[in-house]
């Protein structure tokens, strides 16, 4: 068996070193992600390949958000070969590839700041559970002409029917489409959402750290063709006034034995067991997790202002007010039984929003957490009081709620380990502090006439 | 080359023999469990039942070499002239046959030319199929021409299913048999990688793979027509 893992790695680097060679590959670019989620990329050549698939590619992490420690700062970028893929938008005379990379310590140990590696953990507990999460999220995004001076210009909304931007934003997605398609990545929908200039791109279901992987690239691939093109792409939670924001549904499954964990034939909604657990475990756990499913001052203005954005912690079947909607299914397709996390938005960090979604799910099912009652009334209508008499919470309502939640949570802090954990809250507690020293707009606009 | 299984064991000597002038790799096999069990890694490259001595025996094995998810082939009969009428009805169990006792350049011949049906032919690097051609030296394939660009599974997957024409394989074994041991997701992994393939195949040939419902997947026409 070891010996069968073995050979399959060697393979597997056997084809990439071979492709680089019979494609004249001249640039490969390694990348990984740092704590926060943002994209990072080394390039090395073709010569160095081989060297760096046998030992990693040594570098400072201290350089790399979250990465850095005072006592071992040198960590190691080793690529896995199965994400190997050439670069669609590469020069014709330049053939570029690219690999996602595990961090490990010197010693080949996970490092324990790599994202990747938290979720690679999680998903190798949630096996011994027996259990594949699958998801497909719906990434909202915008596009603005550019991001000079931090002011937002839509390309379209302006004015109706502007044939001029309608094509710019359509040829976009278009070539975008086409670019992840080229990057295995499958397009499920696209379509411009109800905000001016903002589109969503639905990905086809895959497994979860594949799908981590996948929405890094389409963060990358949106930003890069619209660049291409002088147009600033941008995936900040709430960018506008007054129009909603952009969020990440994320639809999610379980299977077991090659078949839909979440499905049973027998109950009233279609729900296994297992189902109502994986639920019950993320309603139980939403406000210690929500720091991590949407990190960002900012993010709390999306979930606020309503709209598609979920404000408590409730789940029903149809009623999109809810955090969790469970959609209806199709006659017979029962393999598509799912459910729907709403509020996470496209601005987290894949890996970790993804870990902590799969460790609070599968926590309700190990511990048989009871599902509280379906939502039935739209919750965005209902008062205090009636929400009280529902026992329906809301939301973390920002920032610093949402880290204190955090910090008493032992769950998030097994997920993430000690180490990210620790320098999250550390971070983020200082972007609040930032954010809270700030004179903002708002304060200037009303205040300063007045007073 | 991977060995070819050889039905009975020990076989005849001049099977043996034959074998051995054509410069085959061959091992030979006496009932289908241990045909299962010693498998080699890559697959047995095909198979060659001499039938003319214990007809039930031999028919077994074909049976279980050609059903469910083992799926043997090329597979080549060996009979006697009295067992030609026996092959009515068992098209299904064998590509070719030939009439004992046989001559060894015609064995040879004879096994070339399935190799040459199955794409695995005078260049054994090859494997084509209408528009696609797929080296497996280097592991590139190329569609009308143009190289796709595929990751190592799909690669994999697409040089599996170009191997075996318009055979129907089960999700399962097309897990078993293309992605052993690393991977996340179960069966339903290989969902994920065919709509992959068919997205790098482009429109016009993503037809190439067909699903066949509640079953699983097959790669171009059967030549049974199926």
């Amino acid at each position: 068996m070891m010996d069968a893992v073995e050979n399959d790695a060697d393979r597997k680097r056997d084809y990439v070193l071979r492709t680089v060679e019979e494609r004249g590959v001249r640039l490969i670019r390694l990348w990984f992600t740092d704590v926060l989620g943002r994209h990072k990329s080394v390039a090395i050549s073709p010569a160095e390949l081989e060297t760096v698939f046998d030992g990693g590619l040594q570098f400072d992490g201290s350089a790399i958000d979250g990465f850095s420690r005072v006592q071992e700062s040198d960590v190691l970028a080793v690529p896995d070969p199965s994400t190997f893929e050439l670069l669609p938008w590469a020069a014709e005379d330049e053939p570029s590839g690219t690999m996602f990379c595990d961090i490990t310590r010197l010693d080949g140990s996970p490092f324990p700041g790599d994202p990747r590696q938290v979720l690679r953990r999680n998903i190798d507990l949630a096996r011994e559970a027996g259990f594949e999460m699958f998801c497909a999220p719906e990434v909202e995004f915008f596009y603005f002409a550019d991001a000079n001076g931090g002011v937002p210009r839509p390309l379209d909304g302006a004015s109706y029917f502007d044939l001029t931007t309608a094509d710019v934003s359509s040829d976009l997605r278009k070539r975008t489409l086409h670019m992840l398609e080229a990057l295995s990545i499958p397009v499920e929908y696209s379509f411009h959402e109800d905000s001016p200039s903002q589109h969503e791109i639905d990905l086809q279901y895959t497994d979860a750290l594949s799908m981590a992987d996948a929405v890094m690239t389409l963060r990358l691939t949106v930003k890069k063709i619209a660049m291409d093109q002088g147009i600033y792409a941008t995936f900040m939670p709430k960018p506008l006034n007054g129009v909603q924001g952009s969020g990440m549904h994320t639809h999610l499954s379980l299977f077991r034995d090659g078949t839909n964990a979440f499905h049973d034939p027998e109950s009233d909604d279609g729900l296994s067991a297992v189902g109502h657990g994986f639920i019950a475990g993320l309603l139980h756990h939403a406000r210690e997790i929500t720091a991590v499913t949407n990190q960002l001052v900012n993010s709390y203005k999306r979930i606020n202002e309503g709209y598609e954005a979920p404000r408590f912690i409730s789940w029903a079947r149809n009623n999109r007010s809810a955090l969790i909607r469970v959609p209806i299914i199709k006659p017979g397709k029962t393999q598509s039984t799912r459910i729907e996390y709403r509020v996470l938005d496209p601005a987290c960090n894949p890996y970790l929003a993804y870990a902590v979604i799969l460790a609070a799910g599968l926590k309700g099912i190990v511990e048989g957490y009871g599902l509280p009652d379906e939502a039935v009334e739209n919750l965005h209508e209902l008062g205090p009081d009636d929400l009280a008499s529902l026992g329906v919470q809301p939301l973390p309502s920002n920032l610093a709620e949402a880290l204190d939640e955090m910090e008493e949570s032992e769950l998030v802090r097994s997920t993430l380990g000690d180490h990210i954990f620790e320098w999250f809250l550390r971070n983020k507690r200082a972007e609040w502090d930032d954010y809270q020293r700030q004179v903002t707009p708002f304060e200037l606009e009303h205040y300063l006439p007045t007073w | 080359m991977d060995p070819l299984l050889v039905f009975p064991d020990p076989p005849p000597p001049e099977l043996a023999q034959a074998l051995d002038l054509g410069g085959w790799s061959w091992k030979s096999c006496g009932d289908p469990d241990v045909a299962m069990a010693e498998e080699p890694d890559g697959g047995w490259a095909g198979a060659v039942v001499a039938a003319d001595d214990d007809p039930e025996a031999a028919f077994r094995l074909c049976r279980r070499l050609r059903k469910g998810d083992f799926l043997l082939e090329p597979l080549l009969l060996l009979i006697g002239v009295s067992q030609l009428e026996g092959l009515e009805l068992r098209d299904d169990l064998f590509d070719d046959f030939c009439l004992v006792s046989v001559r060894p350049v015609e064995l040879s011949v004879r096994l070339q030319h399935l190799f040459w049906r199955t794409g695995r032919g005078s260049r054994p690097e090859l494997v084509e199929y209408g528009p696609l051609a797929l080296n497996v030296e280097t592991y590139q394939a190329a569609i009308d021409g143009q190289p796709l660009d595929l990751t190592y599974m799909e690669y994999e997957l697409l040089k599996f299913l170009a191997s075996h024409p318009g055979k129907v394989f089960t999700r399962e074994t097309l897990l078993s048999r293309v992605w052993g041991y690393d991977y996340y997701g179960g069966a339903r992994t290989v969902d994920v990688h065919i709509r992959r393939l068919r997205a790098k195949l482009g429109e016009e040939h993503a037809g190439l793979i067909h699903t066949v419902r509640s079953v699983g997947y097959r790669f171009g026409q059967s030549r049974w027509g199926v």
